[in-house]
């Protein structure tokens, strides 16, 4: 990926993931040591004033991080960060897209900044961030 | 409800190793099937002596080591119940790999109101050292406390 082939508004990041299952949240939870009960405690979840269990934010922005990773190299990613916009239900399908926001420079290194959503199937924000990338 | 006093707070380092059982179970629950991650001529060509990891799972190995779960919500005497996940950034200055360990240092950055208290936005900053003191990323979480109402 070079600075010359990249511009403002070209789509480079694109995936759809399976949906989100009680299964999943229960291995999540194990995977990435984040053992809250909401996430996979009915019970739990209810008390604390939720219908259902949900999604861990951090599932979903693993999910936007394997779509960001899949398009470009882990080393060329200098920061990425999420805004948690809304919970993530049980049967969500996401889709992880990310646009080129501008491109920049930085200490002589030139970079990209990626804007990037995940939106359930409704087309729900779920996610909004970016990433800013080396080019 | 956790006010001013909180801002600087420090709590206990936390060191984990990144392992790799415990990253391949980590990238089978999230299906990545990115040869970046697992084939050692793939790894080798990205310029890696050994697989890196993923873009968030900084945030997992602080977790999964922690000798005290949820130390900062406990410390802050913070129902687990009442947070939510805000805002999350991660700052990358060198790549960590399978085999590096890693020193996790948090602090409470700023605690903000609002609505009137019925919210408490709280933002946590990690350093992240490698075995050899490198400074490899910074990582800093919002949480959302939803406050009770007053009685």
């Amino acid at each position: 990926m070079s600075a010359t082939q990249l511009k403002v508004g070209d789509r480079i990041v694109h995936k759809e993931f399976p949906e989100i299952t009680r299964h999943r949240l229960a291995l999540y939870c194990g995977a990435s040591g984040d053992h809250n009960p909401i996430h996979v405690d009915l019970d739990f979840a209810r008390k604390a004033g939720f219908p259902d269990v949900f999604s861990h934010g951090m599932l979903v922005m693993a999910y936007l991080g394997q779509a960001l990773t899949d398009a470009v190299a882990p080393p060329r990613i200098r920061s990425f960060s999420t805004r948690f916009v809304a919970i993530t239900q049980l049967g969500a399908k996401l889709t992880c897209e990310g646009t080129v926001a501008e491109l920049l420079e930085h200490n002589g290194e030139k970079r990209a900044r990626l804007a990037l959503t995940t939106k359930d199937q409704t087309g729900e924000i779920k996610l909004a961030g970016e990433a800013i990338i080396a080019l | 409800m956790v006010d001013q006093s909180a801002v600087g707070r420090e709590f206990t380092p936390v060191t984990a190793r990144v392992e790799p059982g415990r990253l391949r179970f980590f990238l089978d629950t999230l299906g990545e099937r990115n040869p970046v991650y697992r084939d050692e001529n793939a790894v080798r060509s990205a310029g890696y002596a050994a697989p890196p990891v993923p873009p968030t799972y900084l945030f997992c190995l602080e977790m999964m080591d922690a000798t005290i779960p949820f130390e900062f919500l406990s410390a802050l005497d913070i129902d687990l119940a009442r947070v939510l996940h805000g805002e999350q950034r991660f700052d990358y200055f060198a790549p960590v790999v399978v085999g590096d360990v890693l020193t996790f240092r948090p602090r409470v950055a700023s605690v903000t109101e609002k609505k009137g208290g019925a919210m408490t936005l709280i933002v946590v900053e990690t350093g992240v050292t490698n075995q050899d003191g490198a400074h490899m990323a910074n990582v800093s979480r919002t949480v959302v406390v939803r406050n009770p109402r007053p009685s």
